[in-house]
């Protein structure tokens, strides 16, 4: 068998990669192995997810509507970095951060794929992200008065009502 | 670049210390990608921005919250020749993707070798923190500690939506990769293995092992890792990697009991075969010397032979082609490193086990 990779060298590395339930088999050669993945201690090579990548970002939604859709989404392209959609599906990787910003409409179907998700949340930057963390205090005081409410603790609830109004007005002024 | 302390020693100095279920779990790694807003991915950097990326990060290592995590030197891919960075890969003190794809590319390496910080990689930054056993958290906690302070210097690429933007989209998100590597023969020898790890997948985790010519793994390693980055929280991410480990680790242990029970003898028999032929062997290939190193960790375990487990954690970066040039001091063909590779082995042995 040859390496899928490179065409040329015989397939000395048989490996099976499984991303959520979906097994997915690799014959490459100890060269191509080495040049793409991680290495594991005491083997000779590994794989990355690169090679995964490629058929994903040319996934269609919709199986029927190929023709419309997919002509702008070759149109699209990043303003700051120049990337068009083609160049990202083929490379598998953004230009840059507003990459994100220009091919967002893309995106959702890509990540829902990829993550089974399209929304982070965990960790925010402290400087950046200081608007995130009000947003999400804001949803866990909001959790709090209904859960006060429902159980008649109406004193704690006046005072969480404050609280909210309080973080509000300091997100709608920013 | 003179002497490069880093890659003298097969082992780090974290590998020395105690780690959690270090019987069956090697080590722990986690990795945080974290970019620059003002500068395009390392993959359309002209080779100026990436110098200013690289100047902008070296800053950082001056502020004083760095000094809990040790010395950190920073090493220059440039400056390195192949067998250092071959050697370096082999140690995972930086990725392979460092050494061929990056441009000025480099690697802030604490003393301890626990803590490497690449620059210029797929992403502008990679903090990665290794940890002997089975450590998920408290790799997590150290690279969370690291990257809030980078976060204090440099602005990064965050969007509200869809968090810390990677060049990669299957790192969005948390940027976080947290990782484990195990090592499960019984599961192997007993046939469960196969069952178990497509079972683990079911959980949103990636299992990576290498297959040699038949459908057998080679040194019965496996890497667990979080597949997915965006969606979860690191804490569950960390907890879910944690609790599927911790389960695996239950299986090995019952499969390790099932086999002294049911076949002690046969056991025994392939343990010592394989002691024998790493204490006294000629010629040894990696794959074979994977293999055996594996049959001889199991027998520590069982209690059959005592070697110490840092002798055979150090064998198996000793045994890599690249130590094993970098030791020999120059190329060496195949057939040459592994007549070299057993030679490394057999002296090893002996010097570990009196
Ligand atoms: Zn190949
Ligand atoms: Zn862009």
């Amino acid at each position: 068998m040859q390496c899928q990779e490179c065409g040329k060298r015989p397939a000395t590395l048989h490996f099976t990669k499984i991303v959520n339930g979906e097994k997915t088999e690799f014959h490459i050669c100890e060269a191509c192995a080495r040049e793409k993945g991680e290495l594991i201690p005491g083997t000779a090579g590994g794989f990355s997810i690169h090679n995964l990548l490629s058929g994903l970002l040319d996934f269609n939604p919709g199986a029927s509507g190929q023709t419309a859709g997919v002509k702008s989404a070759e149109n699209l392209r990043c303003e700051k970095c120049g990337l068009t959609y083609s160049q990202f599906s083929k490379l598998g990787r953004f230009g840059c951060s507003s990459c994100y910003k220009y091919f967002n409409e893309r995106l959702d179907p890509l990540l829902r794929r990829v993550h089974g998700n399209t929304t982070h949340v965990g960790k925010v930057p402290r400087r950046v992200g200081g608007h995130i963390h009000m947003k999400r205090k804001l949803d866990d005081l909001r959790r709090e008065l209904q859960y006060r409410v429902l159980h008649e603790q109406f004193e704690e609830a006046a005072a969480l009502r404050d609280q909210i109004r309080e973080l509000e007005k300091n997100i709608s002024a920013e | 670049m003179g002497n490069l302390q880093f890659t003298e020693q097969p082992l780090s100095d974290w590998m020395n210390r105690d780690g959690n279920e270090s019987n069956i779990v090697i080590s722990t790694r986690v990795r945080i990608a974290r970019n620059l807003v003002e500068y395009p991915f390392p993959i359309l950097a002209t080779n100026q921005q990436s110098e200013e990326v690289l100047n902008k990060f070296e800053e950082v290592l001056n502020d004083e919250r760095m000094k809990p995590f040790g010395k950190l030197h920073p090493i220059e891919l440039a400056d390195l020749d192949d067998l250092d960075k071959q050697v370096l890969v082999e140690k995972h003190l930086i990725s392979p993707s460092l050494v061929t794809e990056s441009r000025n590319g480099a690697a802030f390496i604490s003393d301890d070798e626990s803590l490497s910080i690449m620059v210029n990689e797929e992403d502008h930054l990679r903090i990665q923190c290794l940890y002997p056993g089975l450590q998920v958290k408290e790799a997590w906690d150290k690279a969370s500690a690291v990257d809030d302070i980078f976060e204090d210097h440099v602005d990064y690429a965050f969007d509200d939506k869809r968090g810390y933007l990677t060049s990669c989209p299957t790192n969005v998100g948390t940027g976080l990769r947290a990782s484990v590597m195990i090592h499960l023969p019984a599961l192997a020898l007993t046939h469960q293995i196969g069952r178990i790890l497509s079972a683990v997948t079911q959980v949103g985790l990636a299992v990576r092992g290498i297959y040699g010519e038949g459908s057998e793994t080679v040194g019965n390693l496996f890497q667990i890792s979080n597949q997915i980055t965006l969606g979860q929280s690191e804490s569950e991410i960390i907890d879910n990697l944690y609790g599927v480990v911790v389960q695996i680790i239950e299986h090995e242990k019952a499969a390790r009991e099932k086999l002294l029970s049911d076949s002690r003898i046969r056991i025994m028999d392939r343990i010592m075969r394989s002691y024998g032929t790493l204490s006294y062997a000629a010629v040894i290939d990696s794959k074979e010397a994977a293999q055996r190193l594996s049959d001889v960790r199991l027998g520590v375990d069982l209690g059959f032979i005592t070697v110490p487990l840092h002798a055979l954690n150090e064998l198996n970066v000793m045994t890599q082609p690249g130590f094993l040039q970098k030791k020999q001091g120059g190329n060496m063909s195949p057939g040459e490193r592994d007549i070299f590779r057993a030679k490394v082995i057999r002296e090893h042995l002996e010097d570990n086990v009196q």
